[in-house]
């Protein structure tokens, strides 16, 4: 642009909107080649290296605002919190210690029906980078990545429930999208009554929307929706949310309930990544070669006959 | 030399912090609210330094904020390729109008800034944002005389063209 501003009048100009037409031409098709692919985060795996200390920085205000908070907290709001907390652990341990016999009598009903589903969990804990990904999208930047063994799909839970999954991941970042992401979608279970339905992230502010209720079914503000464990994502029975309202869908063939979500979608600082996905609902795997191999072991374990009967047993179920 | 040096830093680090001011998370209260900072930034080496700033600079901040903020590769890139377009067209006039007009005209060019990303993410399928989404280019708007004399001031101060 230098010609221009020595004679401002037509030199150049002719030049500079052919560029600008170049410039314009070339983002369009990036955009449509990214939009089509998605390879945007691929090239961003790449550019990683100089991507990610830039995401470490700017993180970083937040983080030590954080710390301050904390360093400069009311006494008095500590030893509040402190107590809270105790008497949480205290009612969470009473809970787990009555939980515990009844697990452990689960399990080996469990064991003894050949179910796959084990309550045990394994479990990472991330941290939120606070690094803004543009307004209005529903994701968060946790601290760990690839490195740390994280890959998409990977369900996000808090102490209250399901927050959402790692959809990217870069090697020591990964980026979730929360159950509010209007991309978002996932398969509930209404506490109450068992129905089954798909909760769907919304457009405006920080709630989940069920368009596909039927009319005939019972739900009812108030009512608690769970993961099924449908689908492979979620494991089942953490809590997604708690209805809010229901009212006929515009298209007045269902209903349309919104919900507001479990989680502490806004505060968590600290999250926990499951690891292990839910084993997929459906017909079981092939039974293990049921051969001579098997049947002529000599009783290596108990559980062997019970597992050529698998198919009956989820026809059954 | 030196001094030429130090100018150039200071035109990287500033659009650089622009980038970073990008990506600092607002409590959500005042996310909508915040300002496009790397048009902010842009828009000023656009009129003090005009022959540092070419549609090629536009278009690679662009992408760097593509990269980082991740929405759509590209999408940062058109707008400010259009914004730093239009800016430079005008710049002979820009500079010299007094600072409310400036500012008024950097409303304009926020506002069309807006109203591309509007077009881009229609095209993209995305639904309409929130009326609050628009507030945004009248806060770059209103920050933009301060930004401009803190910018120019320091620039002075280190004696760089």
């Amino acid at each position: 642009m230098g010609p221009e501003a020595s004679s401002p009048l037509f030199t150049g100009s002719v030049a500079g909107t052919l560029r600008l037409i170049f410039y314009l031409a070339l983002a369009m098709v990036l955009m449509v080649l990214d939009h089509r692919n998605g390879w945007l985060w691929r090239v961003r795996y790449n550019a990683a290296v100089v991507v990610e200390p830039l995401y470490k920085l700017a993180g970083l205000p937040s983080a030590g605002m954080h710390a301050l908070g904390v360093a400069f907290a009311d006494r008095k709001l500590l030893t509040d919190q402190n107590r809270q907390l105790r008497e949480d652990l205290l009612l969470a341990n009473a809970k787990l210690n009555r939980m515990a016999a009844v697990a452990e009598q689960n399990q080996r009903l469990k064991e003894l029906l050949d179910t796959r589903h084990n309550l045990t969990l394994k479990v990472q804990l991330a941290r939120v980078v606070g690094v803004d990904l543009g307004a209005y999208r529903h994701r968060l930047m946790l601290d760990v990545g690839a490195h740390q063994g994280v890959k998409a799909g990977q369900p996000v839970i808090d102490a209250h429930g399901v927050m959402g999954q790692i959809v990217q991941v870069l090697p020591s970042t990964s980026v979730m999208m929360l159950v509010t992401d209007p991309d978002s979608a996932i398969p509930v279970v209404v506490e109450r009554t068992g129905l089954r339905t798909v909760a769907y992230g919304s457009r405006e502010g920080g709630q989940l929307t069920l368009p596909t209720i039927p009319r005939a079914a019972d739900v009812k503000a108030g009512d608690h929706l769970l993961t099924p464990g449908i689908g492979g994502r979620f494991p089942p029975g953490f809590p997604v949310g708690e209805v809010a309202s229901v009212a006929p869908a515009a298209t007045g063939t269902f209903l349309e309930a919104h919900a507001d979500p479990s989680a502490d979608l806004d505060r968590s600082q600290d999250v926990l990544l499951l690891h292990d996905l839910a084993a997929p609902v459906g017909p079981p795997a092939l039974a293990p070669e049921v051969g001579p191999a098997d049947s002529l072991a000599p009783a290596a374990s108990p559980v062997a006959p019970a597992r050529a009967t698998t198919p009956a047993a989820g026809a059954g179920r | 030399m030196n001094r030429a040096r130090l100018a150039r830093w200071w035109f990287a680090g500033t659009l650089l912090v622009s980038l970073l001011a990008m990506l600092l998370p607002l409590p959500r209260v005042l996310e909508p609210f915040k300002p496009y900072w790397p048009a902010l930034v842009l828009l000023y080496w656009t009129l003090e330094a005009g022959d540092r700033v070419t549609l090629g600079l536009a278009f690679a901040l662009g992408l760097g904020a593509d990269l980082l903020d991740g929405v759509l590769l590209g999408e940062q890139a058109l707008r400010l390729t259009a914004l730093v377009f239009i800016a430079l067209r005008f710049r002979s006039r820009l500079r010299f109008f007094p600072m409310w007009q400036q500012t008024l005209a950097v409303l304009a060019l926020l506002v069309n800034d807006r109203i591309l990303l509007l077009v881009v993410r229609a095209f993209a399928g995305e639904s309409l944002p929130p009326l609050a989404w628009w507030i945004s280019p009248l806060v770059g708007a209103a920050l933009w005389p301060f930004l401009f004399l803190l910018l120019d001031d320091l620039r002075m101060r280190l004696r760089i063209q």
